[in-house]
């Protein structure tokens, strides 16, 4: 019997991973195009002074990569390490993305950046230009694949069961690869690592006009860092509007319960905080039309019936579909030697209903409602964190163009004090997608008791308390590093314009 | 004609490759387990630190890669020996983690724990990976204790397809003298291999004697392990597949392999002479530095012929012994034909790949590292 502290663990330690590791990821994305811009200045300019401050960034770069590197192989494996029958199950569509970004992207970061970090001296100046932008496509190339994988956990096209393998196996690699829910997933993360690596860029820059060191290097570096910023943030704007439409069609209970929607409807409301809703807007977000239908919890539940008139089946009906499915999978595994005829039947039965197959291993309704509270407020921390940082940024850019930032302490400070913001922004933004996506580990076919590996709670406890020890370790002394080295500041050798 | 089963050895292939491609990289962690051994001084000891330093990345990424195609190719190994050997899986990955953020903070201000113990973690990564990774293979030829049955999906309460059949997830390992002669085999190759690379990667007199008295010991020490390992492998009864499917023992089955595949013998024993070739050659003649170039490509034929026995030719490459029958084969274990096809589509990216890391390879290391280096240009 799988025990559910088993699948409760194995939840927290591939999260735990997950949530570190995005500490990481966002700020090599955004920072790679930081530097990467800087150093196209340098070439283009031919000023020293760009290099150095381009220099000045890949070294907090580089102390950062580290972590992220160390934080993703876990990740990779854990897969099989914790989540054993979810990689037999659906291993022969889900390996593949793996592949490829290990085959793309990360031999791309892992040769360039060594080229980047060392090759100042041994390469011309255009060949290391490239292998800048090198290392930043590599790593949204990466994202890109993994973002694939990721989508197709939540919107799961392109495969068929196969019951005498006993998994899905892929019929479609372009379904996969151009998954709608991957497109504006890739979109909604690589940029929002673009804003990522903008606040945090402007925030160090600002601690240097706070302490009136390097003004020069601060404002250009405030200068890019801003504009790359704002072009993710409404980049991140756009394809979150795409990912509502895309969570309303393919995981209304995750919309329903980002909204803390109980009862939907036609005119649904947007819920701002608990007690203040703009009329319709839910509607218009989910649909584009004030009068779309959006269900909530309690109609996904029962059982409900659009406007349109397509019929949607309710929660027990689901589950009696989905044991029916299993039911037929076992006669036909038992029958396919012996008896063809009615194993024929069976898988007959089977291909009807094995859409349902992951609702077999639900036990009650309440099963299939995800942990409503996190995610309704997980979203409010997303969207209002990210609006935010989108006006600071706007202010920041404005008031350098204006030449009044210099002086402007207040913004200087709120700009510093901004940078957990961005991080709290992107965690929220992966407990929505992730958490609300409870209890699928890939939606609608596998729940996450049926995926886990069969190793003991203790295990899994040991490794959990493990990583949280060695993770927190590091993230402490990159800290330290960073902040050493940040105090240190860049080495530049010129300093005109100050 | 590209049948299933063709796509199914071009798949072993490539995980072949990718191995043989893996152990010559570990030449980073075999480095790293002279820092404190070849390395005296404070100077010798960076020079150790940057010359791995700027290849580990590599190391690791192949390292990934071979997981990811492995996951892509054949996904029940993945699921099988990733969610049962746990505790092999688990330890390999923190040596590697520690590895990851060591060479970036080892020389930094503010790190916390000292240049000695991040220096330490490369160094307890650069002997405990090999040699658990080895260990790991070598239970690819002795067999480990799981179970597979694809029908327990249906069993609600406990759905799980692949079952280990002991509570040491992985550490009973150790228990079979032959996987540990294995991973030191490994270990040892590893050392030499890094020793040969800072030969030539390094411009250092001293440390160079230093690394040569380092490989010499080490290759001692592998040629050893590697002898114990050969008689083992071609006399041990193997895990043979019928063309049912069955699988059962075979006295001798690894020998058989290679008389029966001569082009894997040659293989093996064209990498066994290229890798003492690079080896001998660089202890008796001391302006030599070249040795790695040739020890590199009879690492990875040899390691790719021991791939290759594993598995082809009828035998399962991941056998169980708790029940024969759930033992992993090709055919039992891969993706689906639509699947391996398009990876192998895929696959021929890797060419271009093993090209653009060639070209900055070179033209990174056109001159060898030396302390000035270190002193003027950007390091760890």
């Amino acid at each position: 019997m799988i025990e559910s502290a088993l699948v409760d663990w194995s939840r927290a330690q591939f999260a735990l991973t997950a949530a570190y590791h995005w500490i990481f990821v966002p700020l090599t994305l955004g920072l790679a195009v930081i530097m990467a811009v800087m150093e196209t200045i340098y070439v283009v300019k031919k000023d020293e002074f760009w290099k150095d401050t381009a220099k000045f960034w890949m070294k907090i770069f580089a102390i950062n990569f580290a972590v992220g590197i160390a934080t993703g192989i876990i990740l990779e494996f854990e897969f099989g390490t914790n989540w054993s029958n979810y990689s037999w199950f659906v291993g022969d569509i889900f390996g593949a993305p793996l592949a490829i970004e290990g085959i793309f992207a990360f031999f791309m970061e892992a040769t360039f950046f060594a080229v980047m970090f060392f090759g100042w001296e041994k390469i011309n100046k255009k060949v290391h230009l490239a292998s800048t932008w090198f290392v930043a496509l590599g790593s949204a190339i990466s994202a890109m694949w993994i973002l694939i994988a990721n989508a197709w956990m939540q919107h799961p096209i392109g495969m068929e069961f196969n019951p005498d393998t006993v998994r899905h196996e892929m019929v479609d690699f372009w379904a996969l690869v151009l998954n709608p829910v991957a497109v504006s997933k890739f979109f909604h993360s690589v940029f929002s690592g673009w804003m990522t690596g903008a606040i945090f860029a402007i925030g160090i820059s600002c601690w240097f006009l706070l302490k009136k060191r390097e003004t020069r290097f601060a404002l250009s570096s405030i200068r890019v860092a801003a504009i790359v910023g704002i072009i993710g943030t409404f980049a991140v704007m756009f394809s979150g509007d795409s990912s509502g439409i895309h969570l309303a069609k393919y995981q209304p209970m995750k919309l329903a319960a980002a909204e803390g929607l109980e009862d939907g409807g036609t005119r649904a409301p947007f819920s701002i905080v608990p007690g203040v809703e703009i009329p319709g807007m839910l509607s218009i977000l989910a649909t584009h039309d004030i009068n779309g239908y959006v269900p909530g919890i309690n109609n996904l539940l029962d059982g409900y019936t659009t406007p349109d008139g397509v019929k949607h089946p309710s929660a027990e009906e689901k589950m009696a579909k989905g044991k029916t499915a299993i039911d037929a999978f076992t006669k036909y595994r038992m029958l396919k030697e012996s008896d063809p005829v009615a194993a024929a039947e069976a898988r007959e039965v089977l291909d009807k209903n094995v859409d349902y197959f992951g609702y077999g291993y639900i036990d009650s309704r309440e099963e299939l409602v995800p942990n409503v509270t996190l995610i309704y407020w997980a979203f409010r921390v997303m969207v209002g964190f990210g609006t935010f940082l989108l006006l600071l940024m706007a202010a920041v850019l404005w008031m350098e163009w204006k030449g009044k930032l210099k002086n402007m302490k207040w913004l200087q400070w709120v700009s510093l004090l901004s940078i957990p913001l961005v991080y709290l922004a992107g965690q929220a933004g992966w407990i929505v997608a992730e958490a609300g996506r409870q209890p699928w580990t890939i939606e609608g076919l596998l729940p996450v008791k049926a995926a886990v590996s069969s190793v003991s709670v203790g295990a899994v406890q040991t490794t959990f308390f493990l990583f949280v020890a060695i993770f927190t370790l590091f993230l402490v002394i990159e800290m330290r590093i960073m902040i050493k080295a940040i105090k240190q500041g860049p080495q530049i050798e010129e300093q005109k314009g100050e | 004609m590209i049948t299933y089963e063709f796509l199914q050895n071009y798949w072993w292939f490539l995980i072949a490759l990718l191995g043989g491609l893996l152990v010559f990289l570990l030449f980073v962690q075999g480095g790293n387990a002279l820092i404190f051994l070849a390395g005296k001084t404070e100077d010798e000891r960076q020079l150790i630190v940057n010359s791995t330093g700027r290849k580990w990345e590599l190391t690791f990424t192949t390292l990934v890669t071979f997981g990811g195609a492995f996951f892509a190719s054949f996904p029940l190994f993945y699921s099988t020996s990733f969610g049962g050997a746990y505790w092999v899986w688990i330890l390999i990955l923190i040596t590697f983690v520690f590895q990851a953020v060591s060479y970036e903070f080892q020389n930094k201000a503010g790190n916390l724990l000292g240049k000695n113990a991040f220096r330490a973690f490369l160094t307890i990564n650069g002997c405990l990976a090999p040699l658990l990774i080895g260990t790991a293979v070598g239970t690819f030829f002795t067999g480990s204790q799981f179970t597979v049955n694809k029908s327990a999906v249906a069993d609600l309460g406990s759905p799980v397809i692949s079952r280990w059949a002991n509570s040491w997830h992985g550490l009973e390992a150790v228990a079979n003298p032959f996987n540990v002669e294995f991973g030191l085999m490994v270990m040892f190759l590893t050392i030499c291999l890094g020793a040969l690379y800072m030969i030539n990667n390094i411009d250092d007199e001293k440390l160079s004697a230093q690394l040569r008295r380092s490989l010499l010991f080490s290759f001692i020490a592998f040629l050893v392990m590697l002898v114990i390992v050969l008689i083992q492998l071609v006399t041990m009864e193997g895990f043979a597949v019928d063309a049912e499917g069955n699988v059962f023992m075979e006295k001798g089955k690894y020998f058989h392999n290679l008389i029966q595949m001569p082009v894997v013998l040659i293989m093996f024993l064209l990498g066994a002479v290229l890798l003492v070739t690079g080896v001998v050659m660089t202890l008796l003649k001391k302006e030599f530095n070249r040795g790695i170039w040739i020890a590199a490509p009879g690492t990875v034929l040899a390691v790719m012929a021991l791939f290759m026995i594993a598995a082809y030719n009828g035998t399962s490459y991941y056998p169980s012994t708790a029940d024969l029958q759930c033992s992993l084969t090709l055919s039992n274990s891969c993706s689906s034909e639509f699947t391996l096809k398009t990876m192998a589509i895929v696959s021929l990216i890797i060419p271009f790949v093993v090209a653009y890391i060639a070209y900055f390879w070179r033209q990174m290391d056109k001159k060898s590292l030396t302390k000035e280096e270190l002193k003027t240009g950007e390091k760890y």
